[in-house]
């Protein structure tokens, strides 16, 4: 009986193009394996040209999309390679599983550039947080970043954490890597040369999450049990062994290239090493080292069984590889050739069933441009914001409610499972505004951050887009770090919807203008299509990871620590809006209105005032304005610093916006006494007001609100 | 001969068994008021060559009394056949 | 002064005890592989490291503790040399029964990472002769078994013996089960041989010993060792 394009996941369209490109008719196997790369998740055929529009280069880009990871250079001769990525669907059926191994994929992507792996974030977004399904889930998933981050010995410095109904049934895990590299020991995948072998090191491969990425592309059904079978199983004691083999292989210069084996194993590391260098490859099924029985062709092909790098290498070196393998009791094997015709082939018990142009693999799926459709307008598109109770006159209980809530409450509950220190390095911990991480015998501090707001994104997905790489680059000003690029995991519903795919390019046109106009390159990233289940799908939530840097400890500027005495001010948050608030959200439950304009002129002031700030030691506490606003960025500032604050003075406008209002360049310094001056100097060209002083042991806010930190804090601990 | 070794550890009477605790208050709580307590162990199993049954037991206690096995605050029974 | 750092399959800290001896004694450690027969000639402070060493498999320590290494760091020991264990170092320490004791899971049945206060019991061993006794120290902890246990008639022992160096307690030094994360005996947070020359602790002293950091109060520690090592003997 003959294998149909259909069984293989191939549209009709695709099966064409394969047949012409070919001159033949494939074989199951090729249609199999073209299957699975020619997936959403593995191709990104969907979304190709959208991404094309991404700024890509900048000053500071070694590396820009493309390869393993990005890299940045950081200065001391040293670069950083960091990316994001989904690990949705397996977490939303095995959540301990999916996550782990999300983790343990994007920390081989980073050490599959030479770098070592020192930091992890991971982006979570939950559904209806009084599920009883929805908190095991979160659970499983936070209890596996953590199993895996811990293990491993990569410290999970930091994240973001949010709850939305539209996440049940769909949670989102974006794990986030970084890692160090000397600039001369970046690995390129562009280097395998005709007479290169290719090694396999790690863990003998399984029947783990085969066609997993192809599980990835498609919908969650009401039976997600059956699926079982393709979720892959993690060891993070294995791939410690493998990060301090490869690198020790590094060092001694053994390594021409390196590939991670994720979605789609050894097809996907294979071809796609000989794509980029131009050359071909043979692969032996025959030599694979196996765990199971009887397995075929296809299936060792596509296996996604974890903890497994594909080496190029000298034939000489293979005895010298197979020796550091042995000593880290790593499975070792040499897999296949490099060829000089640009096809990739595999074999197994003397035939050649697969033999296709490698860049056809990896590169040669048509692009699919979906219809684009505005939405009709809804009584939520509206410019206005909808009526809703009026602001009560004292908003003690409001505010006691909305720090308790989980949009805003303590994290400590989820980072403090993860160990956050190993590698001493983390000199800003989790549950801070930016995640700063020092650099062993150099002055620069590492500086990441990491945010996404779906909510921004539903009602206007281009300011959306904007806001959310705002977000992540705000803080980073007012900490005094420089932004040296981005990575995005682009989490959307299903494109064939014509509104869905409008919003999708929205957003990635909001975000690319904002990395362009901030200069924030791209410089790696991940799509993570058909985020549906049964419920509906997942609001647009473009996620963004920045890395920077501090140029020493002297100009970082910390959060959480302000001092009785200091002069408290605020600086922009004219420009905000309540649509897509925090407050909103929390205490009206709407999500209607429009977000402010993009304003990237207000951007820059910002910018340049934020770093002067720091750098000048002009305050001695920042704190970008954030989800709830001028008001829960104040509770937050005082519950992390344990003092109080005597707010009398309040920005002019309306209370409601004044208070609880986003979307702006804005941030609350505490400003010691003798600096009063220069921050003022400093801040000339911007709005500023100043709002009181830091005190004693209770918020006051004019005479609208008078709580004690004790009660703030007890209320953000829960 | 080879011989299959089904070992049972648990911990000893006295040693704090906090999962077994969390595990016998989740079935109460789904409504199993028969349940008195759990205690949560381990099992391992495995595939020795030995001449006969006697000798394989004692490989195997051989086994548990160098690794498998914390006697401080472990105990263990075997239970041991030979196998195809 | 000399040290060597054991590195097992999986452990994660001995590139920080290595950086953190360097920082604060100017010193360089070896690192020593598992795998080999001897500790190199004058090992120094031999250090068992945090991590995950054999990924905790069957239980944590167990099978480090029987790697081939060990049966020099029981000469060394037994010998009168220094071994510190710390995190999973010290649960490769009792699994070896260099220590008394097991490691259980925590209370909580959760990992946790976090600052954490702790008593110095003991100022009279070779690891804290340059702290006082009753002084409280910030170290962090990192773990997912910390408990440390022992049966009621042994503990008391130990107690009488003064072999409890450190305590958990609250920052004003009190203790609390409150200020014990883990659900320790005792709120016995480390625990030294009956010689004094072996000692296993469960917080991180190379994550406390650098201003940047956040607390510098794991400093100490390997001054005392180094004055030790020098002929400073303490009281």
């Amino acid at each position: 009986m003959t294998f149909d394009y259909r069984q293989a996941g191939l549209r009709q369209d695709e099966y064409r193009a394969i047949q012409d490109r070919i001159g033949r008719t494939p074989t199951e196997e090729e249609l199999r394996i073209l299957g699975v790369m020619w997936s959403e998740h593995c191709s990104y055929k969907s979304t190709r040209s959208l991404l094309s529009t991404f700024p890509v280069r900048g000053d500071h880009v070694l590396q820009g999309p493309g390869e393993n990871a990005g890299v940045v250079d950081i200065g001391d001769g040293l670069g950083a390679a960091f990316k994001v990525e989904s690990h949705n669907h397996p977490s939303a059926v095995a959540p301990y599983q999916g996550a782990a191994t999300g983790v343990g994929g994007i920390i081989r992507d980073v050490l599959a550039m030479g770098a070592r792996p020192v930091a992890s974030m991971d982006g979570l977004c939950f559904g209806d947080p009084d599920s009883r399904s929805v908190q095991l889930l979160a659970d499983g998933i936070i209890r596996g970043v953590g199993g895996y981050g811990n293990a491993v010995g990569v410290p999970t410095v930091g994240g973001k954490t949010i709850w939305d109904e539209s996440y049940t049934g769909n949670p989102l895990v974006n794990a986030m890597c970084v890692g160090l590299v000397p600039l001369d020991e970046i690995v390129s995948s562009k280097t395998a040369r005709p007479g290169h072998i290719a090694v396999l090191v790690g863990s003998a491969t399984g029947r783990d999450g085969i066609a997993g990425a192809a599980f990835a592309s498609a919908e969650l059904s009401e039976n997600t049990s059956k699926n079982r079978p393709q979720v892959q199983i993690g060891d993070p004691f294995v791939e410690k062994l493998l990060i301090e083999c490869c690198l020790e292989l590094q060092r001694d210069g053994l390594i021409v290239s390196m590939q991670d084996m994720g979605a789609a194993g050894i097809v996907s590391s294979s071809s796609e090493i000989a794509a980029k260098s131009g050359v071909g490859i043979v692969i032996d099924a025959d030599s694979v080292p196996l765990r199971e029985k009887d397995m075929n062709l296809w299936e060792i092909a596509l296996s996604e069984s974890q903890e497994r790098m594909l080496l190029i290498i000298e034939p000489p070196d293979l005895e010298k590889v197979a020796e550091k393998a042995r000593k880290w009791d790593l499975e070792c094997a040499a897999i296949g050739k490099v060829t000089e015709d640009g096809y990739f082939r595999m074999s197994a018990g003397g035939e050649t069933p697969v033999n296709l142009p490698a860049d056809m693999v990896g590169g040669g799926s048509p692009e699919i441009k979906w219809p684009s459709a505005k939405p009709e307008a809804t009584e939520d598109s509206g410019e206005t914001l909808p009526a809703h109770p009026p602001l009560p006159h004292n908003l003690n209980d409001l505010v006691l409610r909305m720090t308790a809530s989980p949009r805003f409450c303590d994290r400590s509950w989820v980072f403090k499972q993860y160990d956050h220190m190993v590698q001493t390095n983390t000199v800003v911990p989790p549950g801070n505004p930016v995640s700063v991480l020092r650099i062993r015998g150099r002055d620069t501090l590492l500086a990441i951050t990491m945010d996404t707001h779906p909510w921004y994104c539903s009602l206007d997905p281009a300011e959306g887009g904007s806001e959310t790489l705002l977000r992540a680059l705000r803080p980073q000003w007012v900490a005094g770090a420089e932004p040296l690029g981005m990575t995005d995991c682009l989490n959307f519903p299903s494109p064939e919807n014509p509104r869905n795919f409008r919003v999708l390019s929205e957003c990635v046109r909001g975000l690319a203008r904002a990395a362009s106009d901030m200069d924030c390159p791209v410089v790696s990233g991940n799509v993570s299509l058909y985020n549906e289940s049964p419920r509906g799908g997942i609001l647009p939530t473009p996620l963004v990871g920045v890395v920077g840097s501090i140029t020493d400890q002297a100009s970082l500027l910390r959060s959480g620590t302000t001092q009785a005495g200091d002069i408290v001010f605020v600086v922009g948050n004219d420009r905000n809006g309540l649509a897509a608030s925090g407050y909103m959200l929390e205490a009206h439950h709407r999500l209607s209105g429009k977000p402010p304009a993009y304003d990237p002129e207000r951007e820059r002031y910002f910018r340049r005032n934020a770093m002067a700030t720091a750098t000048e030691g002009a305050a001695r506490s920042g704190r970008a304005v954030a989800c709830g606003g001028l008001l829960m960025t104040l509770v937050r500032e005082c519950v992390a610093s344990g003092t109080g604050m005597h707010l009398d003075a309040m920005p002019s406008g309306d209370l409601e916006r004044v208070l609880f209002g986003e979307g702006d360049a804005a941030a609350v310094y505490a400003v010691p006494q003798h600096m009063e001056k220069r921050f003022c100097e400093i801040w000339a060209d911007y709005p500023v007001t100043r709002l009181g002083s830091a005190c004693g042991e209770r918020l006051v806010m004019g005479d609208f609100l008078d709580l004690s930190t004790g009660s703030l804090v007890e209320a953000w601990k829960g | 001969m080879t011989h299959i070794a089904r070992i049972y550890v648990s911990l000893k009477e006295g040693v704090l068994d906090t999962q077994g605790k969390a595990v016998a208050h989740s079935l109460q709580r789904l409504g199993h008021d028969s349940l008195k307590d759990a205690r949560i162990g381990r099992y391992i199993q495995l595939r020795i060559d030995a001449p006969d049954t006697d000798e394989a037991r004692t490989r195997a206690d051989a086994m548990c009394r160098e690794l498998l096995v914390n006697d401080l605050i472990e105990e263990y029974t075997m239970e041991l056949e030979p196998c195809e | 002064m000399r040290a060597s750092v054991v590195v097992f399959p999986g452990s994660n800290c001995d590139r920080d005890v290595m950086d953190s001896l360097a920082e604060v004694l100017g010193i360089t450690p070896q690192p020593v592989w598992h795998d080999d027969e001897t500790l190199p000639e004058e090992p120094g402070l031999v250090v068992l490291p945090g991590g995950f060493s054999y990924g905790d498999y069957l239980r944590c320590g167990a099978m480090a503790a029987r790697a081939r290494i060990m049966k020099d760091v029981r000469r060394h020991a037994a010998d009168g040399g220094l071994v510190l264990g710390i995190c999973n170092g010290f649960q490769v320490l009792t699994e070896s029964r260099l220590l008394p004791g097991a490691i259980l899971g925590n209370r909580s049945r959760r990992f946790i990472c976090s600052d954490c206060t702790v008593r110095v019991e003991a100022d009279d061993t070779p690891f804290t002769s340059c702290y006082e006794k009753g002084q409280v120290l910030s170290m962090p902890i990192a773990h997912h078994e910390g408990l440390f246990f022992l049966p009621p008639d042994q503990l008391d022992e130990l107690e009488t013996s003064g072999q409890v160096v450190f305590r958990y307690c609250c920052p004003d030094g009190s203790l609390s089960d409150r200020c014990n994360p883990n659900g320790a005996l005792r709120h016995i947070a480390g625990v030294r041989n009956a010689g004094g020359n072996v000692l296993g602790l469960m917080p991180h002293p190379e994550r406390a010993s650098e201003s940047i950091l956040g607390s510098q109060d794991g400093a100490p520690m390997w001054r005392s060792v180094a004055k030790w090592m020098n002929g400073g003997v303490s009281s």
